[in-house]
């Protein structure tokens, strides 16, 4: 028998934060994220809004891999469309931003249904195929559409402006993306609260099963498409107005990868879980770094190999998670907050 | 019309070169349903293992060749056993993520032992370009296309004749069953990789001999799922036939129309197999429907 907290009414059992212990640690949450723009440096904050963007992209990444149960390894193209819209629009047309971003957000999201069209018929690995040759296909043809996108050249996208204020620094983005990061989480957490949400954990589970039981296939599958895909382009076009330059390195495979590692180390089918993926493997390759330096003076062979063993370590993490922890981080923070609920007496 | 047969003779040496890639992927797909991401970085490995034999180390290129394969089937076995063995039974994305988890750790191992910096491979297979039909094509391609035909025969003939790779199709077909007529699973899977492994370190070598040895060879990765998916996941005959098919399909568009259009063609081809034959050419049609 699971031990844990269970709930006798309807009422609780929708309820979005549901214990005590919960609403306490919310609060600390956003407590502590207020606060630390105050007391970090430089460093910390670009840190910080880093992590916001990955955060904002694994979330989108989990709605359709870890809720609806479609794999998806065209993370880093769908980015890279709200990357290259939203730069567009602000580099060449002169829009606002935030009118960019939102263009953006709509843009990918289509651009996710089309590519997500092979998943009415397809499933599990062949998915992972289709979604690896839609990278394959945006990448071209963000590099090949000289006239438009520039082609290999990098983009450079002017700084944003809010209210006369120019966001140029770290801290003014930061108050930009975690915003962002707030409502796309209350978004997240509520979507699966409602029957979209409902409909998409049902196809996850057992699809013949949700569509005996009314859930159109069709139309959900390309739903749960074109949301995941409208928060992964809302980070591609923060990317784009954060870094004031659109690269087409920034969008390869490797970010789908990255991508999906976030969110299987962190816990498929948790909001929270893609914050602790999002935040470790953002942190991951600087804390690396960091040891590096230190070490530096014992074995200065090590700048060398650095951008190797941060690879190493890359793969290592998701198969060591994969074969030991296969629910992720988010299944050790529960292990742990068991752990003390159950405390002296755990069984 | 020469150019016509320049492309030809190119698309179909590129296709044999990709069918060797593309054969190993087959190979473990067929006998544990398994899409193994790191298939590129085995041929890297293989590749780089025969340059240290043979430009480092100065064997002669039998044993260099006997040595790789040697370690490449301990590479497969050691990969099975540590790395796939504890993802039987998980989800789909579980085993996809691990074999990508893997590709990173063999990339990255690769270029800590030997930097990333391309260098030439010591010529052991003649290279010196031959007339065919007025066309001129190097004589290691040429090999590349011998090569993966013997392959093609021996492993139709192993999977149709001989005890083992009888085997290996009912694990395939089913787990269960073939474990209730006594075979034993693990021992089949860790034949499908380091036979795998195997075919990868051959096509390895013979396209770092045409292309030179670099981290590039891992792209051939990506490069084998439109030809696996066209030929059928589970067919040998199919991958040759795939390989050969994309080959001339880039050959040609690279002549003909160019501006790069022969790297994406391929995988528009992949979806449109997808959309309407997702089992490919020659795959079994047990293809799950949505």
């Amino acid at each position: 028998m699971i031990s844990g907290i269970f709930h006798t009414t309807y009422e609780k059992d929708m309820a979005l934060r549901r214990t005590h212990a919960q609403k306490i640690r919310i609060v600390i949450v956003i407590v502590f994220l207020l606060v630390f723009p105050f007391l970090a440096n430089r460093y910390a904050l670009t840190l910080a809004n880093q992590v916001g963007i990955a955060v904002i992209g694994a979330i989108g990444l989990n709605i359709l891999v870890g809720y609806t149960g479609q794999i998806s390894l065209g993370q880093g193209g769908f980015m890279a469309v709200g990357a290259y819209t939203a730069g567009i629009l602000t580099a060449r047309f002169g829009m606002p931003w935030w009118a960019s971003t939102i263009v953006a957000c709509f843009t990918t999201a289509l651009i996710g249904t089309i590519f997500g069209i092979p998943s009415l018929r397809l499933k599990g690995l062949y998915l992972a195929i289709a979604t690896l040759a839609a990278q394959v296909i945006i990448l071209w043809v963000v590099t090949h559409w000289s006239a438009l996108t520039g082609g290999v050249d990098a983009l450079v996208v002017p700084d944003p402006k809010l209210f006369g204020i120019k966001i140029n620094t770290d801290f003014n983005f930061y108050w930009v993306t975690w915003g962002l990061v707030g409502i796309v989480t209350i978004a997240a957490v509520n979507l699966f609260r409602t029957h979209f949400g409902r409909a998409f954990i049902a196809i996850r589970d057992q699809d013949i099963a949700a569509s005996v039981m009314g859930v159109d296939l069709f139309k959900y599958k390309l739903l749960a498409f074109a949301v995941s895909s409208f928060l992964v382009g809302l980070a591609g076009a923060l990317t784009a107005h954060y870094r004031n330059i659109v690269t087409w390195e920034r969008f390869t495979v490797d970010v789908s990868v990255l991508y999906l590692a976030m969110i299987i180390i962190g816990g498929l089918g948790s909001v929270t879980g893609s914050y602790l993926g999002a935040t470790f493997m953002t942190l991951l390759p600087v804390l690396l770094t960091n040891l590096g330096r230190a070490v530096k003076t014992s074995f200065p062979l090590i700048d060398s190999i650095l951008p190797f063993v941060q690879q190493a370590m890359f793969g290592l993490v998701i198969i060591l998670f994969l074969i030991f922890e296969p629910e992720g981080l988010n299944k050790i923070w529960k292990n742990i907050k068991d752990y003390f609920r159950l405390w002296p007496f755990s069984y | 019309m020469d150019l016509f047969i320049q492309l030809t003779l190119t698309g179909l040496t590129n296709g044999a070169i990709l069918a060797l890639a593309a054969l190993g992927f087959v190979l473990i797909y067929k006998s544990s349903d398994v899409l193994n991401f790191a298939q590129g970085e085995f041929l890297l490995v293989g590749a780089y293992v025969t340059f240290a034999m043979l430009a480092q180390f100065g064997l002669h290129w039998t044993l260099g060749m006997a040595l790789t394969i040697l370690i490449a089937i301990g590479l497969g076995v050691l990969v099975e056993r540590l790395v796939l063995r504890p993802m039987i039974g998980e989800p789909i994305i579980s085993v996809i993520m691990v074999t990508i988890g893997l590709s990173s750790l063999l990339k990255a191992i690769v270029s800590t032992i030997w930097g990333n910096l391309p260098k030439a491979f010591p010529p052991f297979i003649p290279s010196q370009p031959v007339q065919i039909l007025g066309a001129t094509v190097g004589a290691d391609r040429l090999w590349a296309i011998v090569i993966a035909m013997l392959l093609l025969g021996i492993f139709t003939f192993f999977f149709r004749r001989s005890k083992e790779g009888i085997a290996m199709r009912a694990v395939a077909d089913d787990q269960q069953a073939a474990l209730s007529m006594g075979i034993s699973v693990k021992k089949i899977f860790a034949w499908a990789w380091s036979i795998a492994a195997a075919t990868a370190a051959i096509g390895g070598v013979l396209v770092a001999n045409i292309v030179g040895v670099s981290g590039e060879l891992a792209n051939f990765g990506v490069r084998v799922f439109p030809v696996v998916i066209l030929g059928g996941l589970d067919s040998i005959p199919g991958a040759i036939i795939g390989g050969v098919i994309i080959g001339l399909l880039e050959s040609y568009t690279g002549g003909y129309i160019g501006q790069g259009l022969n790297q994406v063609l391929p995988f528009v081809v992949l979806i449109i197999i997808l959309m309407i034959r997702p089992y490919g050419l020659f795959g079994q049609e047990i293809i799950e429907r949505v």
